[in-house]
Parts: structure tokens; sequence; C-alpha cells
């Protein structure tokens, strides 16, 4: 029930809390009245529950989380303990 | 990049799993509990429980807000939709909710005019379109879903569209959380926290968790590398004998939520006393009814409900599931006389239910699991 999608930005419809949004594929009109703060643009992530968007969807935030993760595998591990060895 | 299939990554999934087993204490039994229903269809989807080292437990939570709806209240809707002129409007996921007489799939078969919408925006579409009928929206669901129903009242409101009213059964998570771990019997070391809930409440309403029970929080995403990273922040937080509540899910949760929606859902609503959650009983200020200024859009003041509790069916345990006491495939019925095509209990209707995710994901694992939580 708390299912709620990423889709991204195509255009906002002036005068209207509404937006165009591209949702793996599908164009669909998503209310983004509660991200008045957020001055969104075309090409902006965000993420829709039932019609609405919650949030909006932080690349650098994700991007982080997957270097974080990259960097936690036992792969790098060993390539820096392979590194510390060397030194 | 398109924030879905990035984290799916195998082989970043495999290394985390990996890490995972390695910061585990093998001398220990860790028992999570994920919050959301959405995290346990994960869990069983990707079939995460088998990237686990055998003493991580996890158990499944309350945060389905399909499954926490008395029968009495599905009997209420099928009620007002029995009124003349009425449509009664709802999620897909409630259709087969079984009621004490029978489910809105039962009812619409026997002529009752019950529609799935999508969005509540679409039930208030109907009602503009429709100005003969009197719309009722069924409004369920947690923190994530009210404000969608509070924007929607707005617009009612602001249009003055006078045939439209929403049967209100929002819940709340924390009373939820605080009402599993007042329960009995039930021994958790952490939580994956409510990843979608937080983009509302934000992370500062499980401090309680951490002050007052000692339990990490950790507020997780619901692809498989949130669910395995929050694995890892909590054994970390564990081995380092911190307690604290993180945010895993940083990519679309703010630490203070959505500051608008919880204004909507407070113009519009406001806290019941009590309300009855299927499986954990009554609950003092667990829902959200309708504020006095949108009473003339509350069903529950427009229709006299028969507001009648019916008692579950003696062969469910659902409410064991619920809290987390039970595992799906251990209740008596589970997966012969309740499947998803004919459920017995809210667990096995939604997708999101525990008992659902498991029949149609999880069955053929059972031995790998039925070992993990010996």
């Amino acid at each position: 029930m708390c299912l709620a999608i990423p889709g991204q930005i195509v255009g906002l419809v002036p005068g209207t809390d509404l937006a165009d949004a591209d949702v793996s594929g599908v164009k669909r009109k998503v209310n983004v009245g509660l991200l008045d703060d957020e001055r969104l643009a075309p090409g902006d992530w965000i993420l829709i529950h039932v019609g609405f968007a919650l949030s909006k969807i932080d690349e650098q935030e994700a991007r982080a989380t997957l270097e974080l993760l990259e960097t936690l595998g036992p792969a790098f591990t060993d390539d820096l303990n392979a590194l510390r060895e060397e030194e | 990049m398109r924030f879905v299939d990035e984290f799916r990554d195998s082989g970043l999934g495999r290394e985390l799993a990996a890490e995972i087993a390695r910061l585990a204490d093998p001398r220990r039994h860790y028992r999570f509990m994920e919050v959301c229903g959405g995290h346990t269809h994960t869990i069983y989807k990707h079939g995460i429980e088998d990237f686990l080292p055998p003493n991580i437990t996890l158990v499944h939570g309350p945060g389905c807000p399909v499954c926490v709806i008395p029968m009495g209240r599905v009997d209420d809707a099928i009620h007002i939709a029995s009124e003349p002129g009425v449509i009664l409007t709802c999620f897909g996921d409630m259709m087969r909710v079984p009621g004490g007489r029978g489910s809105f799939l039962d009812a619409k078969a026997a002529g009752a005019d019950i529609r799935m919408v999508y969005s509540p925006a679409d039930a208030l579409a109907i009602a503009r379109r429709e100005p003969a009928r009197r719309v009722v929206f069924m409004a369920i669901g947690f923190e994530t879903t009210a404000p969608s129903t509070a924007l929607t009242l707005r617009a009612a409101a602001r249009a003055g569209i006078r045939n439209f009213s929403v049967f209100c059964n929002h819940v709340t998570i924390v009373p939820a959380i605080k009402a599993i771990l007042d329960s009995p019997g039930l021994r958790l070391d952490g939580f994956l926290g409510p990843g979608h809930v937080s983009t509302v409440i934000g992370c500062r309403p499980y401090r309680f968790i951490v002050d007052a029970f000692h339990r990490p929080v950790v507020v997780s995403g619901f692809e498989p590398l949130d669910i395995l990273q929050s694995i890892y922040m909590l054994l970390k937080q564990l081995s380092e004998g911190r307690c604290e509540v993180e945010n895993q899910y940083t990519r679309v949760v703010p630490w203070d939520g959505n500051p608008r929606a919880i204004e909507a859902i407070r113009e519009t609503m406001k806290l019941r006393p009590f309300f009855e959650w299927r499986g954990l009983g009554f609950i003092s200020e667990s829902a959200l009814e309708l504020a006095e200024a949108y009473a003339a859009f509350d069903a529950e003041r427009i229709f006299r409900l028969p507001g009648v509790r019916v008692a579950d069916p003696k062969a469910c345990q659902c409410g064991e599931v619920l809290k987390g006491v039970l595992k799906p495939w251990e209740c008596k019925v589970f997966g012969t006389a309740c499947t998803p095509e004919t459920p017995i209990g809210t667990c096995m209707v939604s997708s999101e239910g525990a008992c659902a995710a498991y029949y149609n994901f999880g069955r053929f694992t059972r031995e790998r699991v039925r070992e993990a939580v010996r």
C-alpha cells in the first residue's frame, strides 16, 4: 500500500498543482502540490504514491549510497589491504 | 540513473551479504523487524533471507494498511455501498478483503456500485462527472497515503463538490510499533523503519524506540540493496554498542519529512481517541478521522453505520502474523484453506501481506527459512 515509485517530470501544467511525469515509460499526470517548496523542473525525479508526489529524489544522495556500498564489498577491502601491504 | 535497477545490482548485493555475514556475531541470534509490508514483499520477492546468515531472522511487522483493517470496517463500507445512489471507490487492494458478510467483490457481484481507483483524485473526478450520485472514497493507509486524501479533501472543499465524501480509515505507524514493543514475549534486536511513511513524518518520531526501548532503528528503502544495507547498518550499530535512529533511504527521506504534507493532514483530519486494528486490538490515538471543518465530507457522519465489531474467524491467525509472533507458514490455514484466491485473513489479501508475499515467492525455500528460524 505504501508502494511508491520514481517518475521523471516531463513538464509542469501551468496554473495547477499538476505535472506530467514519465513513470517507467508511461506518461501520467501527478499532483506535485506537496513539493511546492522544491522548485521542480522538467528532468527532476519524484517519488509518486497514488498519483501524488511525496518527495523529490535526491540524485546526489542516491549516488553517494551506491558509492558507499561499493566500498563495503570484500573486493574493495581486499584491494585496500593489498595496497597497504605494498606500502 | 533510474533509481530502481541500480539498487537491485546482484553483484553488490552479494558483496553486501558477505559483509553482513562477517559482521554478525556467530554467538548471537539477531531478530530484526521490518515494519512495512513493502519491505516484506521485497524480502520474499528477491529471496533476501537466502542471502543472510542463519543467525539473522527477519520478523514481519504490522505495516500493511490493508492487513490491519478489522472486518467490521469492511462491513461498514459495504453498508455504505448499499445505500441508494452511492458509488463506493477504493484502492484495488481492498476488493478481496473479507468482512463479516463477504468482501467488496461479493457486494459488487450482488449489485453494489463499487469501483477501484488508483488515486483519491480519481474518486473526486468521478464525483464531478456524476453529480447525481454520492461518491464515497474508502481511505486506507498510513501517513504515506493520508496526505493524498487530505489534498483531495481540500480540492473538494475548494470546488464546493457536495456529493463527495471520505470513509476515513487512515492509521498511524508509531502507535502500532509501540504496541509491538509492549507486547510480551516478542524479542527484537532492531527495526527496519518505514521508508515511505518517513517521507511524510521524517525520522524524529522513532526516537522513542531508541530512548525508551533501546533498540536501533534504520529507516529503510524498498529495493534489495536498501534492505541489505539497512541490516548491515543495524549490525554495525549493535557491534559498536550504538543505539540510534539512522536513515539509509537518504535519496528519498528528508530527516524532517514533508512539512506541507503534515500540515495538510492536520488541517483535514484529527486523531481518533482509539481505533481497532486487526490482530492488535484497540490502540489509542492510532488512527485519523476527518476534522470538524471537513464534517460535510465525512461518510461516518453522512451515513448511519452499523459499526459492529466482528471477531476474526477462529482459524485465522493474522494477529500473530502481524505482531511477528508467527511466521506465515506456521498459521494453521496457510496455503490450504487460506490462499490469495480465497483469503480467510487479510495478510493473504494484499500483495504486501506477509502471507501473500510468502505464498507467492517464498514457498520454495521454506526448508531453508525453517532452519534459519530454529
